[in-house]
């Protein structure tokens, strides 16, 4: 890593941490209605309510309450995202006219952005109409993520109260989140990139003529509009003159802001941040991947805030720092050193005052190695999903950082809200075994820890590799997941893989090479992303009940606490060990092969 | 239980909707409108009133007396209304060959150049529409446009260094060279 990697990765982490504890005090006083801010728009938010058939007063909901209306709000969701695609050929807002969207890749589409996952099997700026990417997708981009930050308070809730069945109100924190924390960041953020070039019309996307035209090989088609196959079954091409370019613009910063603040990551266009017109500066991208992990981090420090305990937030924080920074060395460290093949055949991939280097296939000249590596890292560490540069054309160890971000099941910062109450199943089975160890009895933050809680983490530890795994091994067997694949050999399987670890992860990022938009991609992975999002929070409210019925033991000469590096390392060490365990023979067939096969070639 | 709950998802869905999905974008669009109205159209580059391109998406070029841009992926190639990285892993045998042609026909095209060749010049950008290089991708082919064009290597360094965007704050990104901008300005020059 060259001096300037070690500064930019420096500047980000610095920020960040910053951030936390402003932003999450915020956010704790908020959604608890404590702030100037609740009081300012306590017209619209009773409107709203009024409206809903929502009584502030008498709004509490006990757990199964509680998963029955998230349930249905976002099960709504992926009912009216279908419908919006279907139809958009006959809805308005469609200047480019296109058609519906296929029945497979609107089911796919759905769910992936109901679910906070969005990972796209489509190209957007080819696909969706400005219709859809607003209504349909956009606003998915917040509610989805808010559907998180509610269940995070709700299981913060089950740790503060005591006795009680009650974990708050689903619609009261669906609308808190929504209105006072996604929209407000957004509105700035979104600002910011416009600023910098990032696209917000609704007119038709200009055309421009080239400076120099160039001809290029068209595929000939025949009346019906298939292609002409030569004798050797080849497509025919005949010469043709590039002249002009369609440049794709629309409402792209509103959508954007939202995507990366909500950890979304589903871009307006088939690159996502990596498109020049989503991410145009050094300013825009920092500002994003920003974004990314904002709010997941921040809400550590909410957590602390609302225990009455900050400690006990910031070791949670730490925690993921812990895993975080190492792994982004990793992965800039092998993208810094480049691909050996192309060092042997002359290229230049120094990393010098005039040039980053380094393995540049699939990277933008505006934010080379160091900028690519900080967004490959976050967006894999938070369900974000969204990228800069493709992850497919990464080195072999250099790729291996997001897929295992991804599996460690993304509680590293993680989405907004599902990160940090899937870190506190993590939390739950670390108290578990160090209670185990020194043979007393398990608590957090007061609260006993016993088997129905230990159930619950298990199974929201548990959900997400079984997807993955069980979905990759169908997959590489399957004729319709092989037919699919676009690397040869090795680097296929790690495509395959790197899809279900991404789709049960709730993750989103792709090995773009792998064609996803078929039948059976579509289908294996929206069951991966459904149950992967709905059998954890369902889990998670479950123990959030089952905390807040529980009293609350002081703190004794016996209680382990959870605040000391001694605590923090045992964590990590559990997070760590669960996602090596689980997937290392994965690995081991994919991007370990991989690499030690380059490094003799 | 359920049925307690119909309503409020309905309505909520339907405000949260409006809120998010139509006042939210739009009251950034008017926001882009007032402050940045340039920016927020895809920053055209006009030229007697006509676009000639945009300052954030790359044209191909391949003609010796131009400065060539990162290969892109996309088909046809800089297809600004379909974005594509190429997703060749590192060992795919269609990528090594692709480098190796790219790297060939830069030297082909200026035999006498001893540099190695600087790597974003042969690897394909992860849009496919990069509209920038590297410094270094650019110094390399200033001698070729030189001596095509007839013009002193000195101008053309100025014209590159003029259309470098350096890193924010002298700390964040990579500086990089804007090639559609250079050529127009390369197109400028009386000789």
């Amino acid at each position: 890593m060259s001096t300037n990697d070690y500064i930019q990765c420096f500047i980000y982490m610095a920020v960040l941490l910053l951030l936390a504890k402003p932003l999450g005090t915020y956010m704790a006083r908020v959604m608890e209605g404590e702030s100037r801010v609740n009081r300012w728009f306590k017209p619209v938010e009773s409107f709203i309510y009024k409206v809903c058939g929502v009584n502030p007063e008498r709004a509490e909901m006990n757990w199964k309450t509680y998963a029955v209306a998230w349930v249905a709000f976002n099960a709504l969701g992926i009912f009216v995202v279908y419908a919006i695609q279907r139809l958009q050929n006959i809805l308005p807002l469609n200047p480019m006219g296109l058609a519906a969207v296929t029945a497979d890749s609107a089911f796919n589409t759905a769910i992936s952005f109901a679910t906070n996952t969005n990972w796209q099997g489509y190209g957007g700026e080819s696909t969706m109409s400005y219709f859809t990417q607003m209504i349909a997708l956009g606003v998915q981009n917040f509610v989805s993520a808010a559907s998180g930050i509610a269940v995070l308070f709700a299981v913060i809730r089950g740790f503060v109260r005591k006795q009680t069945e009650n974990i708050g109100n689903f619609w009261m924190d669906l609308v808190r989140s929504t209105l006072y924390i996604l929209l407000p960041l957004s509105i700035v953020v979104a600002t910011i990139l416009v600023s910098q070039g990032v696209p917000q019309t609704f007119k038709p996307s200009p055309k421009a003529s080239l400076l120099q035209p160039t001809s290029y090989d068209q595929p000939m088609t025949d009346k019906d509009g298939k292609p002409v196959l030569d004798e050797k079954g080849q497509p025919k091409t005949q010469k043709a003159m590039l002249t002009e370019q369609v440049i794709a613009v629309g409402p792209v910063a509103s959508q954007i802001a939202i995507k990366q603040l909500g950890t979304n990551g589903g871009g307006y266009y088939n690159v996502n941040s990596a498109h020049p017109l989503e991410n145009p500066t050094p300013l825009s991208n920092f500002t994003e991947v920003l974004s990314i992990l904002l709010i997941a981090a921040a809400l550590c420090y909410s957590f602390g805030y609302r225990v009455k305990d900050t400690r006990q937030g910031w070791a949670l924080l730490i925690a993921m720092t812990l895993i975080f920074v190492p792994l982004l060395w990793m992965c800039t460290h092998y993208e810094q050193a480049g691909n050996p093949l192309l060092a042997k055949m002359g290229i230049d991939q120094s990393a010098t005052a005039f040039q980053p280097g380094g393995n540049m296939e699939g990277k933008e000249a505006r934010f080379g190695i160091v900028s690519s590596t900080i967004w490959a890292s976050a967006t894999t560490a938070a369900s974000n999903g969204s990228v800069n540069s493709m992850h497919d054309s990464f080195t072999p160890l250099g790729g291996l950082v997001p897929m295992w971000l991804m599996e460690l099941g993304e509680v590293v910062y993680g989405g907004v809200g599902s990160g940090l109450y899937g870190m506190l199943a993590f939390v739950i089975v670390a108290v578990f075994v160090g209670g185990l160890m020194v043979g007393r009895t398990p608590e957090y933050l007061g609260k006993k820890i016993e088997s129905y809680e230990m159930k619950m983490a298990s199974i929201m530890i548990l959900i997400p590799p079984i997807l993955a795994v069980l979905g990759a091994a169908i997959a590489v067997v399957a004729p319709g997941g092989k037919a699919n694949i676009f690397n040869p050999g090795i680097h296929g399987f790690s495509e395959v893989l790197y899809a279900f670890s991404s789709a049960s992860n709730n993750n989103g990022s792709a090995f773009a090479g792998l064609g996803a938009n078929n039948i059976f991609y579509n289908i294996m992975l929206g069951i991966c992303m459904f149950f992967a999002r709905f059998w954890l929070a369902i889990p998670a409210l479950a123990f959030a009940g089952s905390l807040a019925k529980k009293k609350i033991v002081p703190v004794s000469s016996g209680t382990l606490p959870t605040h000391t590096p001694l605590f923090i390392f045992f964590l990590v060490g559990i997070v760590i060990l669960v996602g090596a365990l689980t997937f290392f023979p994965a690995l081991a067939l994919g991007p370990i092969v991989e690499h030690l096969t380059l490094a003799a070639a | 239980m359920i049925r307690e709950q119909i309503r409020p998802a309905l309505f909520s869905f339907v405000l949260l909707t409006l809120i998010t999905g139509v006042l939210y974008p739009l009251s950034v669009t008017g926001i882009a409108k007032v402050f940045f109205t340039n920016q927020a159209e895809g920053g055209l580059i006009l030229k007697n009133g006509k676009a000639v391109g945009s300052e954030h998406i790359g044209q191909p070029f391949d003609a010796p007396q131009y400065l060539w841009g990162r290969p892109s992926a996309t088909t046809p190639v800089f297809n600004a209304s379909s974005s594509s990285g190429s997703n060749y892993g590192p060992m795919h045998a269609d990528y090594l060959k692709a480098v190796g042609d790219r790297a060939k026909a830069l030297k082909d095209a200026d035999p006498f150049h001893q540099a190695r060749v600087p790597v974003d010049l042969v690897t394909a950008s992860g849009s496919g529409l990069d509209p920038q290089i590297s410094l270094a991708g650019a110094y390399y082919q200033v001698s070729r446009i030189a001596k095509t064009r007839g013009i002193s290597e000195d101008k053309i360094k100025k014209i590159i260094e003029k259309n470098t965007q350096g890193r924010f704050l002298g700390l964040l990104g990579e500086p990089a060279v804007n090639v559609l901008k250079v050529n127009l300005d390369l197109d400028e020059v009386k000789k």
